[in-house]
């Protein structure tokens, strides 16, 4: 298989093309994207006994929470609706704070945001008084990374196949494309750690499918860490290396499973249906 | 990965064929449109002059009727009396509103994003509103120094409500997934503001500007009737005393023409600054 052609399955929006197998070693290395520097390994992330409650509420949403996620390890937190995936996601992200424990990436104790650690939402929520390009460089910008820009978002564009459209406003384009955009920006200020709280869960099947693949072979190809929120036991085996299962009142890990579903994860292979029905099968047994 | 690998998705789709045509049509549709009002509008006035020439009673008023008027207008024009009339006036209301903007958006932006101000501040703001600004006239001559400040405080008065009221609205409709996603990217309160409030609000903070511009140009000319001795209220005031009816018409058209220039502007700027798609 060609680079080319093996990308183009990836394009996200081309139906006939998105059972083809993918090739991540034809992606460009991390190197290619950041001008030439090594590939960094991602985040360690530490959760320590994390209990949170929100205000006005009796009793603990997220009670006693201890896992932790290796460096470049693809996770999950499958759960059902309400039980605390999502405000997982965002204390570790540092836009909560726990009312006990703690969350600790490479060693360091979160406390607020930090661009070295981003959050992908379900809706993309782009600013759309800007370009695509001016959208993903808004990281940069904030980092005061300004000089940066010229040389670190056209080859981010390029990643996520929006390089004609760098210069059109964010309203001008599809569900799918602007959820590329918000992984290019997500992306712009090189994060050790991608948390994507169920960021597909609003596309069509077709774009959805396409692009978990993308995120998956793109987190792999920079070596990055993600924490994956989502109620889809496909999107989980398709995406994650491993899966935690988590169950409500008060929200907690039941499960703790390695995902194996064959190297391609091919969603007709038997492996990766085997694996799936594993999944599942844990899912409504536990969760 | 290579741009190829989105070559199917990544065209950006060629401009629809015939667009300029249908921008051009569009335009060529408005000014038509708004040339049959202002006709309609000129035909009732010429009515109007025609009416009084007739009336025995009214005939000293023959002139406010368009020919004179014009006529006036063009000799005005010719001898830069309409500059000299509405330079006073314009930099008048330039003062008054930009010390509203000046107060009025911070306040709105505050207003709009904290909810004990704005509870704190409803009532007394929504009091002061009420009270016409005219009416703040005696006070003002007091306060101020000079002519020109009591009549810029006057302005000031008249325009600071619906730019504050028009920004905290602005700021109330603020998608909170955009502060929280900036946030996330690592922006700090002023980057939020620059790169998110401001222009998420722009299209707000323009209206509240067109409205209060509207507001102080109808404000100006009683306002110039104060000891001023300049500006396009005095200039009113002052055919009325010399019985110039047609300096008086012309003067009235004046005023028109320079309000609706302003709000035209206006106009132009809140089309220029809005980002939703609809509004294009």
């Amino acid at each position: 298989m060609t680079v080319q052609s093996t990308l183009r399955t990836t394009a996200g929006l081309d139906a006939h093309d998105h059972k083809t197998p993918l090739a991540t070693s034809d992606l460009k290395p991390r190197a290619s994207i950041d001008g030439g520097r090594p590939a960094r390994r991602g985040a360690h992330v530490q959760i320590d006994a994390l209990q949170h409650r929100y205000k006005g509420m009796s009793h603990n949403c997220l009670n006693d929470l201890n896992f932790q996620v290796e460096a470049g390890q693809i996770v999950a937190l499958v759960g059902r609706s309400g039980c605390g995936k999502s405000t997982l996601l965002h204390l570790i992200a540092g836009l909560m704070q726990p009312v006990a424990g703690g969350v600790y990436i490479n060693g360091n104790r979160v406390r607020s945001t930090c661009p070295r650690w981003v959050v992908m939402f379900q809706a993309p929520s782009l600013f759309p008084w800007m370009t695509v390009a001016q959208n993903a460089a808004l990281g940069l910008r904030f980092a005061g990374r300004t000089a940066d820009i010229p040389t670190r978002i056209p080859p981010l564009l390029a990643m996520v196949g929006l390089t004609a459209y760098a210069d059109r406003n964010v309203q001008d384009l599809s569900g799918g494309q602007q959820q590329r955009v918000a992984l290019a920006r997500s992306l712009a200020t090189e994060p050790d750690l991608l948390l994507l709280d169920e960021p597909f869960s609003a596309l069509d099947a077709f774009t959805r499918r396409a692009l978990q693949q993308d995120v998956r072979r793109i987190a792999k190809d920079l070596g990055l860490t993600v924490v994956l929120v989502t109620h889809d036991i496909t999107e989980a085996a398709i995406m994650a290396d491993r899966a935690l299962i988590m169950a409500p009142d008060p929200g907690r890990i039941v499960t703790d499973t390695v995902l194996d579903p064959g190297a391609d994860r091919h969603r007709d292979s038997p492996a990766f249906e085997a694996e799936r029905a594993r999944l599942a099968t844990l899912f409504e047994a536990t969760a | 990965m290579t741009d190829a690998a989105y070559s199917q998705s990544d065209e950006s789709p060629a401009p629809r064929s015939g667009a300029w045509l249908a921008v051009l049509k569009s335009w060529a549709r408005s000014l038509g449109v708004a040339a049959l009002g202002l006709g309609l509008l000129g035909a009732l006035w010429a009515l109007g002059g025609w009416y009084i020439a007739q009336s025995p009673g009214m005939r000293a008023f023959a002139q406010l009727a368009p020919g004179p008027t014009f006529e006036r207008l063009w000799i005005m024009l010719q001898r830069g009396e309409v500059w000299a009339m509405s330079a006073p006036s314009l930099y008048r209301v330039g003062w008054g509103l930009g010390i509203a903007i000046v107060v009025g958006v911070p306040m709105g932006i505050l207003i709009g994003r904290l909810a004990w101000l704005r509870d704190l501040s409803n009532a007394p703001f929504q009091l002061l509103r009420m009270i016409s600004p005219l009416s703040w006239m005696p006070i003002a001559v007091m306060a101020f120094a000079t002519w020109d400040g009591a009549i810029i405080f006057l302005i000031f008065v008249a325009a600071v409500w619906p730019i504050m009221f028009a920004t905290a609205a602005g700021v109330k409709r603020i998608d909170p997934a955009w502060l929280k996603v900036s946030r996330n990217l690592g922006a700090n309160p002023l980057h939020q503001l620059i790169y998110v409030i401001l222009p998420a609000i722009a299209q707000d903070i323009l209206t509240g500007i067109r409205l209060a511009l509207g507001i102080a140009w109808v404000v100006l000319v009683p306002a110039e009737y104060l000891g001023v001795s300049s500006g396009l209220g005095f200039a009113i005031n002052d055919a009325r005393d010399s019985l110039d009816y047609a300096r008086l018409g012309a003067t009235v058209l004046v005023i028109g023409v320079i309000g609706y220039a302003l709000d035209s502007l206006c106009l132009l700027a809140i089309k220029r600054f809005s980002w939703l798609r609809s509004d294009a």
